[in-house]
């Protein structure tokens, strides 16, 4: 029996979980299909950074507009997914390493956005009073912030199932076949159909693309991060660094996690993992050069996700350049769970009106083919 | 409550748990010697607060996470006692620096 | 800083020291990584000094037996390296460890597993005030310190751990004042039937019965009960037990408990090794072959970290394994190997049969498995078994995700003193088997090390 839909959703992880929720707020009938389960992935175990700051100008627009649903996210999901907005910092070490932050607030400010902002010394000192000493600014966000990844996630999934979302979790994709206006979806247990499909399958997602012969150049990432042991509470806004590869915040029970972008292994096919501690090391060695003080803090626990990323660092959202009725969402690598509440809204706008109004003009495959 | 066995030839060395000298054997280890000053508790949970003691003593459970010698988050019971040494109650969740370093905080 | 070997052993039991003592003998370059001070592991702890000291008589001859191979150890040219946690084993066959300050890399052609069993957790009601301990803990403090109860102590459990000590507390001059018995009355007719496989290893069985007569002969208060609780203001004050229905209690100042031993299986479980549900001892343990070859090429097993098997069956593993490697490596050929094991294969069952009987008379009661709500199951997060089912309920599908949910398993001893509980309460709630269910996804490092130190940690080459 063939499972009707309006939507067919590809990946539970928080893109397709949004996608979904926003869909089925707007009325309309969504299958999700979920290999595994919700958040099994990079999802579930982001850095879970709520940031505004640094983005490519393709992102920014989009990026502030998702800011706004972060504000309401309790409204939204009926969890507040653990979302503080205690700010991103982008500490500088040097003086030239503050002056290139300078130039990028500049060229930001020239977009016509203002949430980008210098501070001194001083004022990096009295928001992170545990910096090195050596460290000379920031480039900082006040209402960046920090959710937790698996909570909002499981939220999302949540809330599209009580919106009416069926969602199936164990349920692979094996085939998709387009006949007439609507697709045909094979699964590992069932069939389902629908006139427009969402492929947000992350770093599965090239394979998605390739079933309807749609090449794209997709790299596995597994950036690794980890969590130390509670310690009393020092720190409120998330630390990067503009030299180095860190993320750094305290969280909510008072352990650190540090993250950043180093490498572990990733196995793509059979969905493992693995630390490389030669590389982790690096982001032990960023850390406390910022935080000299967290030389004697114990690491408990660490871990990456498989993520993929574009040629360009840059997500593809938008329509398929060659199969009717596809929608892409995915190639977040690093930068995907601040978009994931907003990016949602504009694969419902796709889906129920064709277009959308929010900026995401430089985000559709077609700039591949044009760059070919 | 524990005590320990006489043993002519095993020496003795002092330590000091929560800031009162004990006498121990010189292979004892810091865990066994909280224990043989009958502190009762080792630690607070950096949870919920309540009192926690060694469980294991083979370095399984953690329990046992102690301040020793200012640096905290010790286990226990897998550090060998020497003489002088410190042994302090870890209190909530551990300092972010060692007692009486050079803090930046 | 790294230096290579044939074979790399992780602990220094009687298997670890079996396979090097066996290696070094056969030419091969090993080496033993071990975080005590001393060689022996916790069954052999401290041999080398309480053979000598006032405890070495109590001990018993059993625990003698330890100084033999220590000293076979010593003697055998392997390299020993006390005092390092390993905290990250590679499948390719690197092992770090730490000594607090800084890591050492160790490679070896072969990477042996011997890090021996654990005390199965017993989560009950008070098992976290202070004051509540393994009998494990209190025999390694009897062992490396000579240190016995004083006061009020009850030792509550099952299985052929809490008569050993209470025989050798006795022995020493300690006092115990009363032992509960925890072993169902049903688990003697099941375990009946393997009786047959006891009597062939009837030496296990005297002395089994020697610590019934030794208990009954000695006064100790023995209580049969099917629950035990502790309660206490900031510290166990009374020992409470059930027996019939009715709840009886007595004063108590150090509660000893004790539900038998499990695989301590997390190193294998970080490095990726396939594991089976072992549904007679009720753990998870690596999927061996007899040679204790792991389904990762240089990752071997032996002893009881690769299922209970008990201290003398664990040095056989370790020759076996020492040989297997010999072999692998070239050092001998398969049929100088298979000639050397068979001694070995036939002593290994004067140690094994007796193991199934063993199994189904200690196996442990339902509700220790899977513990009433207001029980907690995660000591580090002080997460209770309600928790745990509320979080199946709201669609946690198995560890990983009550991890996520929750945070049991997230603390400090990375889930080994919950992981197999928290299997079991998802089993019994969702009804699927605790092999179905899985253990949590082991995340590195192994023990916690410090930022500053894993900061120093160079790339290769």
């Amino acid at each position: 029996m063939t499972v009707e839909a309006d939507v067919v959703v590809v990946g539970g992880g928080l893109h397709g979980c949004s996608a979904a929720l926003h869909l089925a707020r707007r009325g309309r009938r969504v299958v999700l299909l979920e290999r595994r389960h919700i958040g099994r992935h990079s999802s579930g175990i982001n850095a879970g950074g709520v940031r505004t700051m640094g983005r490519h100008p393709a992102e920014i627009g989009l990026s502030l507009a998702g800011l706004e649903l972060w504000r309401g996210i309790a409204d939204l999901v009926g969890d507040d997914c653990g979302f503080h907005a205690a700010g991103q910092v982008r500490v500088a070490e040097t003086e030239a390493e503050l002056a290139k932050m300078a130039a990028r607030a500049a060229m930001v400010r020239g977009l016509g956005f203002t949430h980008e902002e210098v501070i001194d010394r001083a004022e990096l000192r009295r928001l992170v009073p545990a910096i090195a000493p050596h460290c000379v600014g920031a480039l900082i966000v006040r209402d960046d912030g920090a959710a937790d990844p698996y909570r909002t996630t499981a939220a999302f999934g949540r809330r599209a199932a009580a919106l009416g979302v069926d969602i199936r979790e164990g349920e692979g994709l094996v085939a998709l076949v387009r006949g007439g206006d609507a697709w045909t979806v094979v699964g590992q247990q069932g069939r389902y159909r629908a006139p427009v499909v969402v492929n947000a399958a992350g770093a599965w997602a090239a394979d998605v693309a390739a079933m309807v012969g749609e090449a794209v150049d997709l790299r596995v990432r597994a950036s690794m991060m980890m969590v130390t042991e509670r310690v009393p509470r020092f720190l409120d806004p998330v630390i990067g660094s503009v030299g180095r590869k860190l993320s750094f915040k305290q969280t909510d029970q008072g352990t650190v996690v540090i993250g950043g972008g180093q490498q572990g292994k990733a196995d793509r096919l059979a969905e493992t993992t693995r630390i490389d501690f030669r590389n982790l090391a690096r982001s032990a060695e960023a850390a406390t050069a910022l935080f000299p003080a967290m030389r004697g803090v114990r690491l408990v626990r660490s871990w990456c996700g498989i993520e993929a990323e574009t040629s360009d660092q840059i997500p593809i959202i938008g329509w398929s350049r060659v199969a009717p009725g596809l929608i892409h969402s995915f190639g977040y690598s690093g930068h995907g769970f601040q978009l994931g509440p907003i990016v949602g809204s504009v694969v419902a706008d796709l889906a129920t009106r064709g277009s959308t109004n929010l900026p995401v003009d430089g985000l559709s495959i077609a700039r591949f083919a044009r760059a070919a | 409550m524990l005590r320990k066995l006489p043993d002519p030839a095993g020496g003795v060395v002092t330590v000091i748990v929560e800031g009162r000298p004990c006498e121990v054997g010189p292979n004892d280890t810091a865990a066994a010697a909280a224990l043989l000053a009958g502190i009762g508790h080792t630690r607070t949970s950096p949870v919920t607060g309540e009192p926690r003691a060694p469980f294991c003593m083979m370095g399984v459970c953690h329990e046992c996470l102690m301040v020793i010698d200012g640096v905290p988050s010790r286990q226990a019971c897998l550090v060998t006692v020497r003489e002088g040494m410190r042994i302090d109650r870890q209190v909530g969740p551990r300092a972010l620096q060692p007692a009486g370093a050079d803090a930046h905080v | 800083m790294s230096e290579s070997f044939d074979l790399v052993v992780v602990g220094a039991g009687p298997a670890g020291l079996a396979a090097a003592t066996e290696a070094a003998g056969l030419g091969l370059s090993a080496v033993v990584i071990d975080e005590q001070p001393e060689p022996g592991g916790q069954i052999y702890r401290a041999v080398e000094r309480a053979a000598r000291g006032v405890a070495g008589d109590a001990l018993g001859e059993d625990y003698r037996h330890g100084a033999g191979v220590v000293a076979a150890f010593r003697a055998s040219g392997a390299v020993y390296r006390p005092g390092l946690q390993v905290w990250q084993v590679e499948q390719e066959g690197e092992v770090l460890a730490s000594d607090g300050e800084s890591t050492t890399s160790f490679v070896g052609k072969r990477v042996l597993i011997a890090v021996g069993a654990m005390e199965r957790p017993v989560p009950i009601p008070g098992w976290t005030l202070p004051g509540v301990m393994g009998v494990g803990a209190a025999q390694v403090m009897l062992k490396a310190s000579g240190i016995v109860p004083a006061g009020d102590t009850w030792v509550a459990g099952s299985g052929p751990l809490p008569l050993l000590y209470l025989a050798q507390v006795a022995a020493a001059g300690g006092r115990i004042a009363g032992y509960i018995d925890t072993t169902p009355p049903g688990n003697r007719w099941t375990a009946a039937a393997h009786l047959g496989g006891a009597l062939r290893n009837f030496p296990y069985v005297r002395k089994g019965l020697a610590l019934r007569a030794h208990l009954k002969g000695s006064g100790i208060p023995v209580e049969a009960a099917d629950a035990v609780a502790a309660t206490g203001d900031g510290k166990v004050e009374r020992v409470r037990w059930r027996v019939g229905g009715q709840w009886k209690e007595a004063p108590c100042d150090l509660l000893l408990l004790h539900e038998g031993v499990v695989p301590n299986a997390h190193v294998t479980m970080a490095v990726g090794c396939a594991h089976d549900w072992d549904d007679r001892q009720r753990c998870f343990r690596p999927h061996l072959d007899a040679w204790g070859h792991t389904d990762i090429g240089p990752i071997m097993v032996a002893g009881d970290c690769g299922g209970i098997e008990g201290a003398r069956a664990a040095e056989v593993r370790g020759r076996l394994a020492a040989l297997a490697t010999a072999a692998g490596v070239g050092r001998i050929t398969a049929e100088e190997r298979d000639r050397r094991a068979q001694p070995l294969r036939r002593e290994l069952g004067r140690h094994l049969p007796i193991r199934a009987f063993l199994d189904t008379l200690f196996a442990p009661r339902r509700d220790l498995l899977s513990p009433a709500d207001d029980v907690v199951v995660c000591r580090c997060e002080a997460i209770t078994a309600k928790k745990v089912r509320d979080a199946v309920a709201i669609g946690a599908v198995g560890p990983n995700q009550t991890k996520a949910f929750i945070r049991s398993g997230m603390g400090p001893c990375q889930g080994r003193l919950c992981g197999l509980t928290v299997t079991e309460v998802i089993a019994e709630a969702t009804g699927k088997t605790p092999g179905e269910v899985g253990f949590f996804r082991i995340r590195p490092p192994l023990k916690p090390l410090t930022i500053g130190e894993l900061a120093t940690v160079t790339p290769a080459g």
